[in-house]
């Protein structure tokens, strides 16, 4: 097996053992760029220099006897949502086209102290607003197992980047599933921690009430390296808890005793594909092959969820958008025109037409005379939503079902028509809503060879458990062992 | 949603759309307005609004000087500069009722 079809954990290894250098390790992985991304368009920024040189320097510490970091010379790739000091932050919008923060992100920083190497910035859809990264200002990302097909999205380039070997592990962020989508439909695993598990400071705002940070990885362990390496409190962001980070990487190979496995009866109603179930209820044998106690829970308000996510999210985001106004940083329109039509026409210019729609309904929601019936109306039926969960997990320990409907679907299926795009998410939202955590780890292909993924809900500052109960359905099966073939 | 309504929430946001724009976004927000209309069936009665997942509190730092950005970098995205200022369009016009 080459360097690049392994797992993260398996690359830290051959190092200690002398096997590999991360220079060997990272140049394998650009090679893969080189040949694989001009089909796959995961990345949209790789300094080729700078990274071999990081990897030569995390070469120089190890040589030199000095400690190293959880992640030494671990290449990662980046959702090109979080700020990177002195490289390219673009969002893959025109608007923030030659943006280049002066800062690092809180993650960038733990990653960096853990000695990982940056190996590039990936493609999303447009302030991460969609869920087939076809919404990205500059490249539409094709998922690895089907060139035709769409990687799911926003962060469709971190997960395509894991799923084409051109990464062992990526950084995404979901604010309604745009982990836990694109790694169910890329066949990897995707994690959206509990809200204020991982700091978004230096992450570009979309909705701050549901953005958070999240692992993407081959296997439920090394997403378990990953949380613990971002994991953690940080005074930079009110929103960071602070309580300890588990040493989640010790305790994933135990499994979970007496445990009560959820499934909300309606996930399986309506629009959810026959393989995908079939895949999901076969998901559900193993873990009662395992022991497990599978009991029907409802959630009475799930189908609201999305009604109520885009509401919520798009009144955060027309305010978090506000900021683009060609003044400080960021496109300006060329014409000499006053003040307000300078911004009219900046943002105009400067936004793709997803982001201008959810501008437009995000103010709408919040303008004068429609507040209270949507905003507030939203803001009591999440309230809804997170009792149900409660009540559920007075009665399991996790919720699990499928994480996205279908497969993926093709390039351009949904692309005219927001609102069945925005279906594709009915799933995932919730859990954003709720604040819990979730994750997605392969559990099946169709016939048709896309992958299909099992979502598992755990209550809040549980992740532990989750990748517990994530990692003893991984053990029995061998799904996260398969690669996309790129012969 | 009517084409005026549209004009209206696009000028609070900030948008300058064309004609053609407007209609498309008529057409299309009234869909999504169609569709999350579908909350009104809830009875929210004695409901607290749920902003937000955590409780959350204030959180302050001492008030102490820490290193911040110099000039030149916090210049080095501006669109345009004058100086060690950011170049903008004139904010104040004696012309426009508006900006009075």
């Amino acid at each position: 097996m080459s360097f690049v079809e392994r797992t993260a954990a398996e690359l830290l290894a051959l190092q200690g053992k002398g096997d590999a250098t991360a220079e060997d390790i990272t140049d394998s992985f650009l090679r893969s760029i080189r040949e694989r991304d001009p089909k796959v368009k995961a990345f949209v920024h790789v300094d080729e220099n700078a990274v071999r040189e990081r990897a030569r320097a995390i070469d120089q510490k190890r040589k030199k006897g000095m400690p190293l970091g959880a992640l030494a010379g671990v290449p990662i790739a980046i959702k090109d949502v979080l700020c990177t000091r002195r490289v390219p932050t673009t969002c893959c919008s025109k608007i923030l086209k030659n943006f280049v923060p002066p800062y690092d992100a809180h993650v960038i920083e733990k990653l960096i102290a853990a000695d990982a190497v940056l190996i590039g910035k990936t493609n999303m859809d447009e302030f991460a607003m969609g869920s087939s990264t076809e919404n990205s200002a500059f490249q539409v990302t094709r998922n690895p197992w089907d060139f035709e097909r769409i990687p799911g999205g926003s962060s469709g380039g971190s997960a395509a980047a894991v799923a084409a070997c051109e990464a062992p592990l990526s950084l995404g962020t979901d604010t309604g599933g745009s982990i836990r989508q694109p790694a169910s439909l890329c066949g990897i695993v995707g994690m959206k921690p509990t809200y204020g598990r991982v700091s978004r400071f230096g992450l570009v705002a979309f909705a701050s009430s549901l953005d958070q940070i999240g692992p993407f990885a081959h296997d439920v362990t090394d997403a378990a390296l990953l949380l613990e390496a971002i994991a953690g409190h940080d005074d930079r962001d009110s929103t960071s808890v602070n309580e300890p980070v588990p040493h989640y990487s010790g305790t994933v190979n135990e499994p979970v005793k007496s445990l009560t496995i959820g499934v909300a009866k309606e996930y399986f109603t309506g629009g959810l594909d026959g393989e995908v179930e079939s895949a999901i209820r076969g998901a559900l044998k193993e873990y009662e092959k395992l022991g497990a106690k599978v009991k029907e829970v409802s959630l009475p308000h799930s189908p609201y969820a999305i009604a109520t996510y885009y509401l919520v999210a798009t009144a955060e985001a027309s305010s978090n958008l506000a900021r683009y106004d060609g003044m400080h940083y960021g496109y300006r329109t060329p014409g000499k025109l006053d003040l307000i039509s300078t911004y009219s026409r900046t943002r105009a210019e400067g936004f793709g037409k997803e982001v201008q729609r959810r501008i437009m309904l995000g103010t709408y929601a919040l303008s004068s005379g429609y507040k209270d019936a949507y905003y507030l109306k939203a803001l009591k039926v999440r309230r809804l939503i997170k009792n149900d969960f409660d009540m559920a997990f007075a009665e399991c320990d996790v919720v699990v079902g499928p994480t996205s409907p279908t497969a993926a679907f093709k390039v351009g299926e949904k692309t005219s028509d927001p609102l069945a795009m925005y279906l594709s998410d009915i799933y995932t939202i919730s859990c954003n809503l709720a604040g819990i955590a979730g994750m997605s780890i392969p559990c099946g292909f169709t016939k048709g060879g896309l992958p299909i993924g099992l979502q598992i809900q755990a209550p809040p500052f549980e992740e532990e458990k989750m990748l517990r109960v994530a990692r003893m359905y991984e053990k029995v099966t061998d799904w996260h062992t398969r690669r996309a073939n790129f012969a | 949603m009517e084409i005026e309504e549209v004009r209206k929430v696009a000028r609070l946001g900030r948008l300058e759309l064309s004609d053609d724009d407007l209609v498309l976004i008529a057409r299309q927000l009234s869909a999504i307005i169609g569709y999350v209309d579908q909350l009104k069936e809830l009875n929210t009665d004695g409901v607290e609004p749920m902003a937000h997942p955590l409780p959350i509190q204030n959180v302050f730092r001492s008030d102490e000087l820490v290193p911040s950005l110099t000039v030149d970098e916090a210049l080095r995205n501006a669109p345009a500069r004058s100086g060690d200022f950011f170049a903008v369009p004139a904010i104040l016009d004696p012309g426009d009722e508006e900006s009075h």
